[in-house]
């Protein structure tokens, strides 16, 4: 049984897509306030476990508690407290940057929305660009404008599906170094589906690693590292996609 | 600075009008977005005006029904541009990417619905208004001479192009933008049905009944009941607002019972083709 006062709660959570399990019974709870990676290869299960944490996708069996809120029966209770952030989802183009934090401000039911977009512009360096279609930014100006709609509600919990693919490395590590300075003021929770390992050692004090919808390891990245043997997390990760981790424990 | 809790709200005026704004600045952002909702019915009165105005001359019948072509061409339209009004503002959401974002937030299904119908409403003013004027220009037919008799028939075609529209809406977040097709076209079945040009009489008996359960072929036969025999027929009136308010409720629940297949069939997250 998973406590009520984790940020998050998984409870043997599975969905079953045409007789295939894209996610088979997987388990965790994450503290508030912490900060865990969710890794795996593609097809591995980590998009479908944060729609389902999100309430975008119901579950076939188990249990999603975010805040204490069941998410396939009472999401809406808690929208409000969450937000996410995902390079498959864009902001409307056409609409102007403050046009666009201004209506996912008033969504979130924000109070002193001008004066908070004005210090998330200010915190992300979007003041400039406040007056200007998203359309016609970069792809790091627009990772940054997700990224500030993503915290207009100052979220207690907040769920990034791949925050930096596609940016240059020194947006990527700009955008890292935001995440993890919000964290520390807010006390936020924050989920993080990543393939990108040096995000992950950068940011994650607990990875859990999933392969076909099941974890299949969850720890902190020293002892990962210490586990399998390794250096990086990239040769655990590796390890673990190409089942060497298997083979090293069935040998010992 | 960390901000204020935010209390839960389960039904915000502000989130529709977060919507509303959302629609508002786009299609204040392009020119093209306007000047569509204007073109076609206007191109579409001008050329049953012109007919309108031949037959006239040419047949005692006609004459006698004067402004029967035009006035179900701008009816028509409040049906057909009422609904494409709603699913376009909800087909920008697809196209834009945006739905995930608008499914994640605390924006509730019902809210997001009252704010389409709220744009279909706006959409529709920027379109029809101009046209009327237009047809009280060009062809001395003046539509608001219809009186009370117009806003009820506005009531209930407005409330067919929702119902079917909510529903078309439900379809797309249910089967992907495979299903667009939907929004442009499900209308056009109701036109030979619901007797936009033409008495209900003129149908096969079994057609008639079928034509009787759909709340537009009351108002087109109110329609000419006023222009011809100059009388505004209450009870068929209520009738289609009996149906309308049968069809608006049942649309609504199998839109939310879409949804809920969406969230189960993962649908949400896959919003392509």
């Amino acid at each position: 049984m998973i406590p009520d006062q984790s940020a998050i709660a998984v409870d043997r959570l599975s969905k079953i897509y045409k007789g295939n399990p894209a996610v088979d019974g997987i388990s965790f709870a994450l503290p508030r306030g912490s900060i865990t990676g969710l890794l795996g290869g593609n097809g591995a299960g980590k998009t479908t476990t944060i729609a389902m944490i999100m309430g975008l996708v119901m579950p076939s069996a188990g249990s999603v508690r975010v805040l204490g809120t069941d998410m396939a029966r009472e999401r809406h209770r808690v929208l409000h407290r969450m937000n996410f952030e995902s390079p498959y989802v864009d902001m409307p183009m056409r609409l102007t940057v403050a046009q666009n934090l201004r209506v996912f401000g008033m969504l979130y039911g924000v109070a002193g929305l001008e004066e908070r977009i004005r210090d998330l512009a200010g915190q992300l360096g979007l003041t400039e660009f406040l007056d200007r279609p998203t359309g016609k930014l970069s792809a790091g100006q627009k990772t940054r404008v997700s990224l500030a709609k993503s915290l207009i509600n100052d979220p207690e919990v907040l769920l990034l599906d791949e925050p930096t693919a596609s940016l240059d490395p020194d947006t990527a590590d700009w955008v890292r170094g935001h995440l993890d300075t919000y964290r520390r003021r807010r006390g936020a929770t924050i989920l993080l589906a990543s393939h990108n390992m040096t995000e992950v050692e950068r940011l994650c004090e607990r990875v859990i690693m999933m392969k076909c919808g099941r974890v299949v390891d969850d720890d902190t990245p020293a002892r990962l590292l210490d586990r399998y043997g390794r250096q990086t997390m990239e040769d655990v990760f590796l390890d673990i996609a190409r089942g060497r981790g298997e083979a090293r424990e069935a040998a010992q | 600075m960390t901000t204020q809790p935010i209390p839960y709200a389960a039904f915000s005026l502000r989130r529709i009008g977060a919507m509303v704004l959302r629609y508002w600045y786009l299609m204040r952002s392009s020119w093209p977005r306007l000047l569509e909702l204007i073109y076609w019915p206007m191109v579409q009165m001008l050329m049953w005006g012109f007919l309108q105005s031949y037959v006239d001359q040419n047949a005692s019948y006609f004459a006698r029904a004067g402004g029967t072509l035009i006035g179900a061409v701008l009816l028509w339209d409040i049906l057909f541009r009422g609904q494409l009004g709603f699913s376009v503002s909800f087909l920008e959401e697809m196209w834009a990417r945006n739905m995930g974002n608008l499914m994640m937030s605390p924006l509730r299904p019902l809210e997001f619905v009252l704010a389409l119908m709220t744009m279909s409403m706006v959409r529709l003013a920027i379109g029809m208004v101009p046209v009327t004027l237009v047809a009280l220009w060009f062809f001395n037919f003046n539509l608001y001479a219809l009186g009370f008799g117009l806003a009820a028939f506005f009531l209930n075609l407005i409330l067919t192009s929702w119902a079917v529209g909510i529903v078309v809406s439900g379809l797309i977040l249910r089967n992907g933008m495979g299903a667009e097709g939907l929004a442009w076209t499900i209308m056009f079945l109701l036109l030979p049905l619901t007797c936009v040009y033409y008495p209900v009489a003129i149908l096969p008996g079994w057609l008639q009944t079928v034509a009787w359960l759909l709340p537009p072929t009351y108002v087109f036969e109110g329609m000419r009941a006023i222009l011809i025999e100059r009388s505004l027929r209450i009870d068929l009136m209520l009738m289609a607002l009996a149906l309308n308010a049968a069809y608006f409720i049942a649309a609504v629940i199998v839109f939310l019972r879409l949804l809920d297949s969406a969230r189960r069939h993962g649908s949400l997250i896959q919003t392509g083709e």
